[in-house]
C-alpha cells in the first residue's frame, strides 16, 4: 500500500531519526502492527500503512536490570500495550526503575541514543483510557 | 490429529545415550564435546558409527552445522536434520527422525550436540556482541534488555501481577533441582541451598536473581533412534516414542500476545493427542528450567495444573524428591548443568529414569516421562512423551 524507496526496517527507523514515531494500519482489517512488516500478521492482507499512535500506553510487564554503578547504574526495560492495541519493548524513564509497575500510563517520546533516533517513555498525566 | 501420526505411537525406540564432559571442561571444543556423547550412544546401542545413517544435529555459533558433524563423525547420511530451534531442536527432531525411519528413508538416527561455553576461550561478552550483530533485533537490542534473562524476567513479572506467584515460589522450583541435583553424582552444583539462599542472591533482572537462572556449562548430549522393533534385539531397554509435538508462535519476548502462555500450549496437545494420554498418565517430567519460571510456565502450559496454579503447585516441594510430581530429577539447567541448549538433556534424563539407572534419584516404577524443551526467549517449544514395553 505504501511505496517505499527502502525497506520498512530502515524507512521506520528513518523518521524515528527525524523524530517522528509510527507504526503500521491495515488497510483491510484496521488493525494496529507493530513492529512493522510487509504482510499483514492479523489477516494476512497486504495493505499495511503508516499512522501516528496518539502515544499513550500501558506497563504490561516490567523488569531492572542490575548494572554496576561507574557502568550507569540499574534500567527498566519494559513491556508496553499502546492504546491502539500493539506492544512493544522500551524504556521508562525519569522515573525510579523500581518505581516503574505494572499498570502505569506513559507517554512516548523520540529521544536520541547513539546518534539514533529511539522510543521512550515517560511516565503520563491523568488517567487510564 | 491425523490417523498417519498417531500410528506413529512407538513406532520407533531410543536405542542409546550419551553424555559427555558436562560441567567444567577446559580444552574441548564444542565439536569434541558433540563426539564424545555420540561415540557414547552409538556403543550403548550396540552400533558402530558407520551403522548411523541419519544425522539431527544444531549449533548456536555454526549455521551449516551438518556438514562438519557428518565430516567429523565420518558418516555418510541419507537423512540429515540441521533444524535450529534453540533449546527445544534435540526435542524437535524427534518427528522428523521418526519419518525417516518409517519410510525407511534410513534405519539409525542420531541426534546430538556438544557446547563448551563455559570453557571457551572466547568470552561470552564477544560472542553476544557478535550475534548482536549477525542476528539483530533492532526493535528490542536498543534498550539493552540482559538477553535471555531479562525476557523471563518480564514474562515472570506478569505471571506475579496476574496470578499472585511469589519470589518464594519461584524459588522452591530451584531448590526443588537442587535436591534432585543433591541426589545425583554428575550435577554440577550439589552445595546445599535454601529459599531464602535464592532470594538473597545477587539480582540478576528483577524479579530473577541469579539462583533463578540456568548455571552455564559445556557438555555434549546424544542419542540414537532406530525402529521399534529392531530395538528388541538391541542391547538396552527399549524407550519407545510415543508422541511428539513442537509449536512456535514467535521470536521475541515483545511479539507474544500472552507472555504467560506459551506455544507449550500447542506442543503438549499435540503430544499428549499422539500418545492417547493425559498429564495424569506421566510419572515423570524434565521441563526445561532455564529460569525458575520455565518450570511453572510449563506445569500449567502442559495441563499438570490450571493457568496461573504454577506457584502453588511447585510450593511445599511438590516437585522436589518425595513431592507429588518428580520434576528435572537430574537437578535440571539450574543444579545439573546448561550447555547452551539444555533439551537433548533433559530428553536423556527421561530415557535413564525409564531403564531405571538413576541410582538414588530413581523414582521407583517408571514407566511413562515427559521431556519438553524450550528454545530462544520462551519461543519454540517441543513436548516428547516416552514410555518402556508396558505402554505399547
Amino acid at each position: 500500500m505504501t511505496e517505499h524507496t527502502t525497506g520498512i526496517e530502515i524507512a521506520w527507523q528513518q523518521k524515528l531519526d527525524g523524530g517522528e514515531f509510527v507504526i503500521q494500519q491495515c488497510g483491510e482489517c484496521q488493525r494496529h502492527v507493530f513492529f512493522p512488516r510487509e504482510v499483514c500478521p492479523h489477516c494476512g492482507a497486504d495493505a499495511l500503512g503508516w499512522v501516528a499512535p496518539a502515544g499513550l500506553g500501558t506497563v504490561y510487564a516490567v523488569t531492572t536490570v542490575r548494572r554496576a554503578a561507574e557502568a550507569g547504574g540499574d534500567y527498566n526495560v519494559s513491556l508496553i500495550d499502546l492504546d491502539e492495541g500493539v506492544r512493544l519493548m522500551s524504556r521508562v524513564e525519569g522515573v525510579d526503575p523500581a518505581d516503574v509497575t505494572i499498570g502505569l500510563r506513559v507517554k512516548a517520546r523520540v529521544a536520541k541514543q547513539d546518534e539514533r533516533g529511539v522510543l521512550l517513555f515517560d511516565r503520563a498525566e491523568g488517567d487510564a483510557p | 490429529m491425523s490417523p498417519n501420526l498417531t500410528a506413529l505411537r512407538g513406532s520407533v525406540a531410543i536405542a542409546g545415550v550419551g553424555t559427555f564432559g558436562c560441567g567444567k571442561t577446559p580444552g574441548f571444543s564444542d565439536m569434541e564435546l558433540l563426539a564424545g556423547a555420540a561415540k557414547q550412544a552409538v556403543a550403548e546401542a550396540g552400533l558402530t558409527m558407520q551403522d548411523i545413517d541419519g544425522i539431527c544435529t544444531a549449533s548456536v555459533s555454526a549455521p551449516m552445522w551438518p556438514m562438519p558433524v557428518i565430516e567429523h563423525l565420518g558418516i555418510r547420511p541419507t537423512f540429515i536434520d540441521g533444524t535450529m530451534l534453540g533449546g527445544s531442536s534435540f526435542i524437535a527432531h524427534l518427528m522428523p527422525a521418526m519419518l525417516a525411519l518409517q519410510s525407511g528413508q534410513c534405519n539409525a538416527v542420531l541426534v546430538c550436540y556438544g557446547s563448551a561455553q563455559r570453557s571457551s576461550t572466547m568470552n561470552r561478552r564477544e560472542i553476544s556482541k557478535t550475534r548482536r550483530m549477525l542476528d539483530p533485533q533492532p526493535y528490542e537490542h536498543p534498550y539493552e534488555p540482559m538477553l535471555p534473562p531479562s525476557a523471563y524476567a518480564l514474562s515472570a513479572s506478569r505471571h506475579m501481577h496476574e496470578f499472585g506467584t511469589t519470589r518464594e515460589q519461584l524459588a522452591e522450583v530451584a531448590v526443588a533441582a537442587r535436591q534432585w541435583a543433591q541426589l545425583n553424582p554428575t550435577a554440577y552444583d550439589r552445595a546445599p541451598m535454601t529459599i531464602d539462599d535464592v532470594l538473597n542472591a545477587r539480582m540478576i533482572s528483577d524479579p530473577l536473581t541469579v539462583r533463578d537462572c540456568c548455571l552455564v556449562t559445556d557438555g555434549g548430549g546424544a542419542y540414537v533412534l532406530v525402529r521399534a522393533d529392531r530395538a528388541k534385539d538391541m542391547p538396552q531397554k527399549p524407550v519407545y516414542v510415543l508422541g511428539n509435538g513442537t509449536a512456535c508462535w514467535n521470536r521475541q519476548i515483545s511479539s507474544m500476545h500472552d507472555v504467560t502462555t506459551t506455544a507449550t500450549v500447542d506442543s503438549g496437545r499435540a503430544a499428549f493427542a499422539m500418545a492417547g494420554m493425559t498429564p495424569g498418565d506421566i510419572q515423570v517430567a524434565q521441563l526445561y528450567d532455564a529460569f525458575t519460571i520455565n518450570t511453572i510456565l510449563f506445569l500449567e502450559d502442559l495441563g499438570f495444573c490450571k493457568k496461573g496454579e504454577g506457584g502453588a503447585f511447585v510450593a511445599n516441594g511438590a516437585i522436589a524428591p518425595g513431592g507429588r510430581l518428580p520434576v528435572n530429577t537430574n537437578g535440571g539447567g539450574l543444579s545439573w548443568g546448561h550447555p547452551g541448549m539444555y533439551g537433548i538433556f533433559a530428553l536423556i534424563e527421561a530415557v535413564r529414569q525409564l531403564r531405571g539407572e538413576c541410582g538414588d534419584r530413581q523414582v521407583a516404577g517408571v514407566q511413562t516421562a515427559l521431556a519438553h524443551g524450550n528454545g530462544g526467549t520462551l519461543s519454540s517449544q517441543s513436548t516428547a512423551i516416552l514410555g518402556t514395553a508396558d505402554t505399547l
